[in-house]
């Protein structure tokens, strides 16, 4: 932890509500220690603000260790910035320069309206959830547990898959903003084990159907869903989604 | 008051079962028209929620977060326990109930204790069928770890995410309720009021994080799980919106607070670096399964950790704990560390961390086997501090992270309010006075999964709730109410933000209410809490509106609570006149510095009643009766 301190020059989209056209203001960051957090930056940012009697910057947070999937903005067109893997939350001031300008924006997409600021609405992904992304099991109705045994490399895949934290940065990475990756991830996670299997076919089409009514555009294979994921969540995940789709539109005696 | 925990009679194996039988049913027909209001999504909220809806019954759910996947359950790292004994090395459904009991330093009730015991087995087999990816053996069989304050390996864990995974687990089985149309979502409302109409708990008010709106919502029964208060500290191991409100409000309108000065410290975080600091983030506690824990046996020794040679390092949890060693429970762990730093033996450029190295595992068992283990770990460090723990073994200090202290509860989960239940880290019912790792995620289920939809029922059968509507004149005078606090909070226009005041709370707390408490500190503590909220109601600025999305507001209406309990917390701190578990109160100590119980005298949940803005609480006392564990001195050595 050798400390420094930065200045940087701040352009962040302001939004008064989901009404409102919203702006670009110019704010100073000064004195910013390389140790600080992107969202510990904003907090002095703010707390300035707010002395001055303005209303600081709305932005979405809560675990600040990664996990949450609050948070997230556009940093020089990067979805989480710069930094590969990391939330908005876990980049650190020591990657960026002194003097260096921010431009900061919300996750833009059809299915994600801005609701103020930098915060967005991603209940679309609630949706999706809703409409199948689970395994249809009643409380206590569970077999003992060591009774299905899942091979290692099933159960590591299907937690590569799983440790997708819904943040919404593939959707606002995608030039169709797309939600296919934050989809296959869950399909893939429960796929790869044995009990997700039985459902297999009903939970693809319908997440694909649902997916399709919110406005959400389709895959053209860009990979920028996965460049920007903070958890890096592969695109052979979407492929997988495919393969399951194909089988269940084929087996589907649903439609 | 009297406190009536109703515990079940008979022997302590069956108590569950028959408790179970004894209990009077809902029709099943009947059950769509009782509504339940569930506040929070986390662990406990989420799985209650599914279960009660599973059953048939009308269930409104609310959280903070613009999605319920992500409460702080999302955060939990290590793993999660239960009896099963796959490994095959002594683990029963007896022994996880005495290692709770003990752990807690005997501060819980044994009958809550062992129920969570029984469940703990269940809850894995539930978790596995709904497609968490738990770590598994080459052969497909589930694998375990070993947590602090146990000496079998009895943690299930999917790699650094247990929580995430198990909370995605119950969060699917709420949205299938969702779908089913059984369950109602209510995202981004804050709880500001519980309504209480006749003496028993009839719903709640929130406010609409995104309109600002104060909304209304009846319900037949309303089921708290908020979470914990660690935040009350500013700086801690809990997600930002974290908060004592919930459970603040519930205790003004006449739920008991258990405990409130019980709050755990955890031994393995990132140090403090800077004043701007926002969070403290853990280590989980897995890490010291392999990981050794030592400062230079030399004061002032200021080589690096690596030039540092063996028989320089004093690894102090060994020497002192040789059975347990660095497997110590949270709060001997925390306590040492702490010492050994006041002596002047702390690393790193505050001098208050400690070593925590894995290069031994490392050596011993390759890279590839640590990272598999701890690689996500080591990244989350070295993303943090810049710094790699391949390299350099981290530097680790203690911090505020869990609170056993929360809402009293008897048997039932039920508060003293008929009709109030309270789950999860919200209620005080399991951990005593220290919580062992691994042990909240398996309360938080085996309340939400396995004990909640029982024991509502229960009430509901067997009482008589009328017609209530959210256009009862409770709810407005509710609404009122908050408005006034809340245009309060927008018309002082002084010159200091919440997050001023917060921190300086949390530095009060840290410094006199912390891993180490004696009467004169805290006396002095009480008076600057009270200063401090005298300033906060002269020189709080709020911009902005109240019918607005208003984070500034949000955090205000948090601190505006933290500061009144804070002082609850001193004065139940300052009434038990013992130390135990986390609870270390200087004037009681053994020779050794181990905590030194009174059981004689304070065997006892100290549970506070409100007497009214200005008045100090009074204290009711449930005394502890431990039939099956003999009152022992809690030892590691
Ligand atoms: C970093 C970290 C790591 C941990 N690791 C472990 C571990 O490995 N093993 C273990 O057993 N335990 C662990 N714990 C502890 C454990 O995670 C928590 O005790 C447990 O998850 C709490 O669950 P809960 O359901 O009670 O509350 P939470 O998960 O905190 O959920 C609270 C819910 O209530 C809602 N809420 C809160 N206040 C309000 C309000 N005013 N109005 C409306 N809604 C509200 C929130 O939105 C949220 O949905 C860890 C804790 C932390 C912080
Ligand atoms: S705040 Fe939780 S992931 Fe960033």
């Amino acid at each position: 932890m050798t400390e420094t301190t930065l200045n940087l020059k701040l352009k962040v989209w302001r939004q008064k509500n989901p009404e409102d056209k919203g702006h670009f203001e110019t704010y100073q960051a000064e004195r910013i220690s390389t140790d600080m957090s992107f969202l510990e930056m904003l907090d002095v940012v703010n707390e300035k603000l707010i002395l001055d009697g303005k209303e600081p910057i709305a932005f979405e947070h809560d675990c600040r260790e990664g996990i949450c999937g609050s948070c997230g903005a556009v940093v020089n067109g990067l979805a989480h910035g710069p930094q590969k893997g990391t939330t908005l939350c876990q980049l650190h001031m020591r990657h960026f320069k002194d003097g260096q300008t921010l431009v900061i924006e919300p996750f833009r997409a059809k299915a994600f309206p801005v609701l103020k600021d930098l915060v967005v609405d991603r209940s679309a992904l609630e949706r999706i959830i809703e409409a199948g992304g689970y395994i249809s099991v009643n409380t206590g109705s569970a077999p003992e547990a060591n009774n299905l045994p899942v091979p290692p490399q099933n159960s590591e895949l299907s937690m590569d898959a799983a440790a997708c934290i819904g943040c919404g940065a593939c959707v606002a990475a995608c030039p169709n903003a797309s939600a296919m990756l934050f989809v296959g991830a869950k399909i893939s996670h429960l796929v790869l084990l044995p009990q997700g299997k039985p459902e297999a076919a009903r939970r693809a089409l319908s997440l694909l159907r649902k997916m399709d009514e919110l406005g959400f555009g389709n895959c053209s294979n860009e990979r920028e869903c996965e460049a920007v994921c903070p958890k890096e969540i592969s695109i052979s995940n979407i492929a997988r989604f495919n393969r399951e789709f194909i089988k269940a539109s084929f087996g589907s005696t649903e439609e | 008051m009297k406190l009536d925990s109703k515990i079940p009679g008979g022997p302590l194996e069956s108590k569950w079962d028959r408790y179970r039988f004894e209990l009077k049913l809902v029709n099943p027909a009947n059950k769509r028209k009782f509504e339940i209001i569930v506040v929070g999504t986390g662990l406990a909220g989420a799985s209650a929620s599914a279960s009660l809806a599973e059953l048939g019954y009308s269930v409104k759910t609310f959280c903070i977060h613009d999605t319920a996947r992500r409460a702080h359950s999302i955060a939990a790292q290590g793993g999660i326990n239960a009896a099963k004994n796959y490994p095959g090395d002594g683990d029963s459904i007896q022994r996880l109930f005495y290692d709770t009991i003990k752990g807690g330093d005997f501060r819980a009730r044994e009958a809550n204790v062992y129920r969570l015991a029984q469940i703990s087995n269940q809850i894995i087999d539930q978790c596995v069928a709904q497609g968490v990816p738990f770590a598994r053996e080459y052969a497909g069989l589930l694998s375990n770890r070993s947590f602090g304050g146990a000496q079998v390996s009895r943690t299930f864990y999917a790699r650094g995410q247990t929580g995430q995974q198990l909370l995605l687990g119950a969060y699917g089985a709420m949205m299938r309720q969702v779908n089913a149309g059984r369950v109602t979502m209510f995202p981004r409302r804050d709880l500001v009021d519980l309504v209480v109409i006749n003496g028993q708990a009839r719903g709640i008010v929130v406010r609409n994080l995104v309109t600002g709106e104060l909304e209304s919502y009846a319900a037949h029964a309303v089921v708290l799980a908020t979470g914990g208060y660690g935040n009350v500290f500013y700086l801690s191991t809990n997600g930002a919106s974290s908060n004592v409100n919930a459970a603040w409000r519930a205790y003004k309108n006449g739920a008991l607070f258990a405990n409130p000065s019980f709050t755990q410290i955890h031994p393995t975080c990132i140090p403090v670096h800077g004043t701007y600091q926002s969070k403290l983030t853990l280590m989980s506690e897995s890490l010291r399964n392999d990981g050794r824990v030592w400062v230079p046996k030399n004061p002032g020794d200021t080589r690096p950790p690596d030039r540092i040679p063996e028989s320089e390092r004093n690894y102090f949890l060994e020497s002192k704990y040789p059975s347990f060693g660095n497997l110590v429970p949270r709060d001997v762990a925390s306590r040492n560390v702490k010492q050994v730093c006041d002596q002047g033996l702390g690393v790193g450029p505050t001098k208050y961390a400690v070593y925590l190295d894995l290069r031994d595992a490392i050596r011993r068992d390759g890279v590839a086997v640590v990272q598999k283990k701890y690689g996500n770990l080591f990244q989350m460090y070295e993303r943090i501090t810049g710094q790699s723990p391949w390299e350099l073994p981290m530097m680790i200090y203690p911090a505020v992270h869990y609170t056993m202290g929360g809402l009293w509860v008897d048997y039932d989960l039920m508060s003293n309010i008929p009709g109030l239940f309270v789950l999860g880290e919200c209620n005080f019912s399991d951990h005593g006075a220290n919580r062992l790792g691994a042990s909240a995620l398996m309360q938080g289920l085996a309340d939400g999964y396995f004990i909640i939809p029982y024991t509502i029922g229960g009430y509901l059968a067997g009482t008589r709730i009328p017609d209530v509507g959210q256009d009862h004149d409770a709810f407005k005078e509710s609404i009122n109410q908050v408005s006034k606090i809340l245009e309060r909070l927008l018309s002082i226009r002084g010159n200091h933000t919440p997050s001023y005041f917060h921190r300086e709370l949390g530095r009060i707390l840290w410094e006199y209410v912390g891993m180490s408490r004696d009467e004169v500190g805290m006396t002095k503590a009480k008076e600057m809490i009270s200063r401090l909220r005298d300033e906060f109601w002269q020189s709080l600025t709020v911009p902005g509106s109240r019918k607005d999305l208003n984070q500034t507001l949000e955090r205000a209406n948090r601190v505006t609570d933290f500061l009144e309990f804070a002082e609850l917390m001193v004065d139940d701190a300052l009434s038990r006149e013992e130390s135990c578990g986390c609870h270390f109160n200087v004037a009681f100590q053994t020779q050794e510095h181990e905590a030194l119980r009174m059981d004689e005298t304070c065997s006892y949940v100290a549970a506070w009643e409100y007497q009214g803005e200005g008045k100090a609480a009074a204290l009711h006392r449930e005394p502890l009766r431990f039939e099956y564990v003999e009152l022992a001195t809690r030892s590691y050595k």
